[in-house]
């Protein structure tokens, strides 16, 4: 099917509006709020501390462990069952993965990292705005980092190859195939990569290819979000 | 984390950490609709450092048999290990428990929610009021913060559509508000070395012996009471307390105009 002009009117590679900002929870090591047009997640850090049982502990590096979770009035239709799901407990071991490439942990062997990201509302893209919150809490809770990581979902509406699906492209009645990716910007390396639908290799590949471009982007938001904070600390 | 000694020694020379009065919150600001995409009423509470979040879910469900002609409440709170060390994954712990049912009875016993007005059709269909708060920052007085999230979400919900065959339709919303015809003012009164504070920082939490928290309604009725802490208050103390939390219930009531 046809798909020749985007429901709310964004350019085939355009985002929607998006709203970074770092150190938003008070208690946490480092905390962020990332918003991808509707979409709103924040992110903090805890840790590195004692990890317990003792069988989980890595002799050279802290354990990183995320948790997803969608508070329960933040869904679209009925209210969310409170707790983990199969669904949150796959999206918070990928996203473990997409921060594990990046992250030196080695400095705290033994030691546990918590990430805990939680949606407020949701208008699709949750986990590229969870990762993109985790990535500024990680940053400013000031671990070593060889890159921050940018995440976003590109993919097929119908016939077109798009950035950033919101729920209704999402849900497209001509199709759609939804692919979340995460990437290290300085390398272009991708960290996160899953596909919902049906698509040829040459669509992927452009969509791919878009969602990279569309990846430093939020790169720029992201980088400009840290300054915003340190920035204003060194000044003071 | 600050002692309890220390912090008892300090309310011992009638001072607080932060330089407040015994009687004194942190400021307040309420938000509103701030999940509005999704929830059919939201809020957002700031307390000084505490921050917490609410949303309304609607949804239809039968009615309990003594009660056919009478929707329902269910209050949730969660205490997320994002907003505190002092919380932990896992199943709700006894203090969400708690925090949870106290705001529930608020609500409920003060009628301050009409439940008949939330029927549909008797015997078959209610609407089931669905209020799950959540902080996002654990700063101490999180009764009193629960209590005036839930009421702020509720003033800001709105029913969603009903389609013909009478099933939600959760892409519409009506502009019909939900029937909330009071508004049940929760303070939470804690003993520190006895002396009597309100709005404690999470120091001066851990360092209270005793609290009592009082939900008054409008008209300056007690609707709700749940006493915690491991020492007991005598009849003076309780008086003492509830002159106090009506008198600062009064003042958070003005966040409401």
């Amino acid at each position: 099917m046809k798909y020749t002009k985007r429901l709310d009117g964004r350019k085939f590679d355009e985002l929607r509006p998006m709203k970074a900002e770092v150190g938003v929870v008070k208690n946490a090591v480092g905390s962020a709020r990332f918003q991808i047009g509707k979409t709103v997640a924040i992110a903090a850090v805890y840790g590195p501390k004692d990890l317990f049982p003792k069988f989980l502990q890595k002799p050279q590096n802290a354990l990183l462990r995320c948790y997803y979770n969608m508070m329960a009035f933040s869904g679209s239709g009925e209210r969310v069952r409170p707790g983990a799901n199969r669904r949150s407990k796959e999206i918070s071991m990928v996203i473990e993965k997409a921060f594990e490439p990046v992250l030196d942990l080695s400095e705290f062997p033994k030691a546990v990292v918590d990430v805990y990201i939680e949606l407020i509302q949701t208008d699709a893209g949750t986990r590229c705005a969870g990762i993109c919150a985790a990535s500024l809490a990680l940053a400013d809770a000031g671990f070593d980092m060889k890159d921050l990581v940018c995440a976003v979902s590109c993919g097929l509406v119908g016939d077109q190859v798009v950035v950033d699906l919101d729920k209704t492209e999402e849900d497209f009645e001509g199709g759609a195939v939804d692919i979340p990716i995460a990437m290290l910007p300085r390398t272009g390396e991708i960290t996160l990569l899953q596909l919902d639908g049906e698509i040829s290799k040459d669509d992927l590949k452009k969509a791919i290819e878009a969602g990279k471009e569309a990846c430093q982007k939020i790169y720029e938001i992201q980088k400009a979000a840290l300054r915003a904070k340190y920035a204003q600390e060194v000044v003071a | 984390m600050v002692s309890r000694e220390y912090i008892e020694s300090v309310i011992a020379k009638q001072m607080r950490m932060d330089g407040r009065k015994f009687d004194e919150y942190r400021p307040i600001t309420i938000e509103y609709g701030i999940s509005s995409k999704s929830a059919e009423g939201s809020a957002r509470v700031k307390i000084g450092d505490t921050e917490v979040v609410a949303g309304v879910k609607l949804e239809l469900g039968t009615p309990f048999s003594d009660k056919p002609d009478e929707g329902s409440i269910m209050v949730n709170v969660e205490l997320l290990p994002l907003s505190s060390t002092l919380f932990e994954s896992g199943p709700p712990s006894i203090d969400a428990i708690e925090l949870s049912r106290v705001t529930d009875r608020g609500i409920r016993e003060s009628n301050a929610l009409d439940f008949k007005k939330l029927c549909v059709k008797t015997g078959e269909k209610v609407w089931l009021v669905f209020i799950d708060i959540y902080p996002i920052n654990a700063g101490g007085n999180l009764f009193d913060a629960c209590n005036l999230v839930t009421l702020a979400a509720l003033r800001d919900a709105v029913f969603p559509a009903l389609t013909a065959e009478n099933k939600v339709d959760y892409s519409k919303k009506t502009k019909t508000k939900l029937p909330l015809s009071k508004l049940p003012i929760a303070c939470t009164v804690w003993k520190v070395h006895n002396e009597f504070i309100v709005d404690p920082t999470i120091e001066e939490e851990l360092a209270a012996h005793a609290r009592l928290s009082t939900v008054f309604t409008d008209d300056g009725k007690i609707c709700a009471m749940q006493k915690g802490g491991e020492s007991p208050l005598t009849s003076e103390e309780i008086s003492t307390i509830l002159d106090l939390a009506e008198r600062k219930t009064q003042e958070l009531r003005r966040h409401f105009k």
